[in-house]
């Protein structure tokens, strides 16, 4: 969206005289300003970034290193990875970490899929009962999933999904939400490419597939990303309708090993640090897309 | 709509066909439960019984339900201890981290850490950082402070989770602050400076009217988000709440009474009748302040 594109070019550093800073208007910053503000956001990054360092550093410590020193010592002596390979010994992490993977990408396909079908009927194609559909989709989008969990749960109980993975699956398969992003995407296309591919005798498929889907790569895009990270991260849901931990996700697994072997931060730091590397891995790969995404889903609504 | 009506022949089940999947998916799994919730909340369903008609009896029982009003309290404090926090912090960050100044990709990029990290993680750290032999007491011991045990009293426990909560909602608000002050006309400002305000007054004067909108959002959005807190507390003070269950939230006691072989449906239901009532209304409520303010 506009601010964060406007906000994106690199900073002209004008290399004339001397080098100067300036902010987007090509006005110069002052230095004692820069000082300050650099100041500010070394202290917000000490704070926000600080706490996964600290339990990295954690991860890596050695059982002979003592990790409640008084003052703390951030770096590990002899830093080790002989925690990650006792966590995968205490609990399955990898099996769990793979059934995270699997319900995430299956979120991402169906959601993607579910989500751009229904979004261009409701942008694109013209039918009875269009307006009710919509706003089908609207009211989802309002009910608290906190709300609905336990009616989900009994749901997944009739048809004899729970304690599956496709259970974790299901109910946020299709999010509202995301067909309301398709939506609007499909309805910002130009209808004219459209028109031009009906001349040419294209169907409706056709013309979903080939004209109208590629131009909103960029929504898809985000829509595939909040889907997979909102399947990555759940926690309510997965919590009540698996029961066995050879089906848990990861932050189920987590969970249970913080409760089970809470004595030895060691192996917990190990395994949260595996749970979140993959995330801060696809979002850095991926934050373009995602500061545009974020911005307009959230003003949007 | 223009085009919809020149193209107009199609096959002619297609559209449904297009928008069936998600149909399908948002009436089974969001609308069937949302009503069966309501259906349910005047029954006494267990997970294994059926359940007959029991008119209002959950309603009744929730009020004498001890546990309920400590549920409530507890939401409640919650909403009125994280939302003035994050309706005021993000937009300050959101200021640093708007001029463009080399390096300030990364900056915004870091301060989004937090969002992306899944709860559960971010739950683990804090536990680890509050911990009585974790980093902030040692460090405040070191300090010279000594050791507070921040987990361990149901209030600082309280208290340390909506801290938690703040610190991983600033990133998520700072993207939509970003937005909305991207919009604000740069000739205000100027007209402001020229007339002799300082960064305050301008920040009071100018940036806050035109960001106006987007607090009322963020306090809404917060607020509701804040009432149905789950994890967070979850993570910090165990399942059962911590001491005594005194940290118990709505939607903790939602989860414990409602499932398992043994929950009971029937009076979740009611519980998750009234975590929905208060959202409506904490939403209402916040779009009304709003409305008020501006006549």
């Amino acid at each position: 969206m506009s601010v964060l594109e406007k906000v994106r070019p690199e900073p002209p550093v004008t290399v004339r005289k001397e080098p100067r800073v300036t902010d987007e208007h090509g006005r110069r910053i002052r230095v004692g300003e820069l000082v300050w503000r650099y100041l500010l956001l070394l202290a917000v990054l000490a704070l926000t970034v600080g706490p996964f360092l600290w339990q990295l550093s954690t991860s890596l410590k050695g059982p002979t290193e003592d990790i409640y020193s008084s003052p703390p010592s951030f770096l590990p002596a002899r830093p080790t990875l002989h925690n990650y390979t006792r966590v995968a010994d205490t609990i399955p992490v990898w099996d769990y970490a793979l059934n995270s993977l699997k319900v995430a990408t299956a979120n991402v396909v169906t959601n993607c899929a579910g989500s751009a079908l229904a979004g261009y009927a409701l942008a694109r194609l013209r039918f009875r009962g269009r307006k009710v559909t919509t706003l089908v989709f609207v009211l989802a989008m309002l009910v608290p999933v906190e709300g609905i969990v336990i009616a989900q749960f009994t749901t997944m109980r009739e048809l004899g999904l729970n304690n599956t993975l496709i259970g974790v699956v299901l109910p946020g398969a299709i999010g509202a939400m995301n067909v309301l992003l398709m939506r609007g995407a499909f309805r910002n296309l130009p209808y004219e490419i459209e028109e031009a591919a009906y001349v040419d005798g294209a169907n409706v498929w056709q013309r979903f597939l080939r004209v109208a889907l590629p131009s909103v790569k960029g929504t898809v895009a985000v829509v595939a990303i909040f889907a997979f990270m909102g399947a990555w991260d759940d926690f309510l849901w997965p919590l009540i309708v698996l029961s066995d931990p050879s089906k848990f996700t990861l932050t189920i697994g987590l969970n249970y090993l913080h409760g089970t072997f809470a004595a030895d931060e060691r192996l917990v730091a190990a395994g949260t640090v595996i749970a979140v590397a993959p995330l801060i891995a696809l979002f850095a790969c991926l934050q373009r897309y995602f500061f545009r995404g974020v911005g307009e889903g959230a003003v949007k609504g | 709509m223009a085009a919809s009506v020149r193209i107009r022949r199609q096959l002619p089940l297609s559209p449904w066909l297009f928008a069936a999947p998600g149909l399908l998916v948002t009436g089974v799994f969001v609308l069937y439960p949302f009503v069966s919730t309501l259906v349910n909340s005047f029954t006494d369903r267990r997970t294994l019984l059926p359940g007959h008609f029991v008119g209002l009896a959950n309603f009744r029982e929730l009020l004498h339900d001890d546990m309920f009003w400590t549920g409530l309290r507890n939401s409640t404090l919650y909403v009125v201890g994280v939302v003035p926090a994050l309706v005021v912090l993000p937009l300050l960050l959101a200021l640093l981290v708007q001029k463009n100044i080399p390096g300030i990709t990364f900056f915004r990029s870091a301060f989004y850490t937090p969002v992306v990290a899944s709860i559960v993680v971010v739950g683990l750290i804090w536990v680890w950082l509050l911990d009585e032999r974790g980093l902030v007491d040692s460090l405040l011991e070191t300090a010279g402070i000594g050791r507070v045990g921040f987990l361990s009293d149901q209030w600082l426990l309280l208290l340390s989770a909506m801290a938690v909560t703040v610190w991983k909602g600033l990133g998520y608000y700072m993207i939509i602050y970003l937005a909305a002050l991207a919009n604000v006309p740069r000739e205000l400002h100027e007209a402001a400076a020229v007339d002799g305000a300082g960064p305050v007054r301008r920040f009071l004067s100018v940036t806050v009217p035109a960001v106006r909108s987007t607090m009322v959002l963020v306090a809404a959005l917060s607020s509701v988000a804040a009432f149905k807190v789950f994890s967070e507390v979850y993570l910090m003070a165990g399942p059962s709440g911590g001491p005594a269950g005194e940290d118990t939230t709505l939607v903790m006691l939602v989860q414990r009474t409602g499932t398992g072989l043994t929950g009971r449906v029937g009076y979740a239901s009611a519980l998750s009748v009234v975590v929905f009532v208060v959202t409506v209304a904490l939403m209402l409520l916040v779009l009304r302040a709003d409305r008020r303010d501006e006549s």
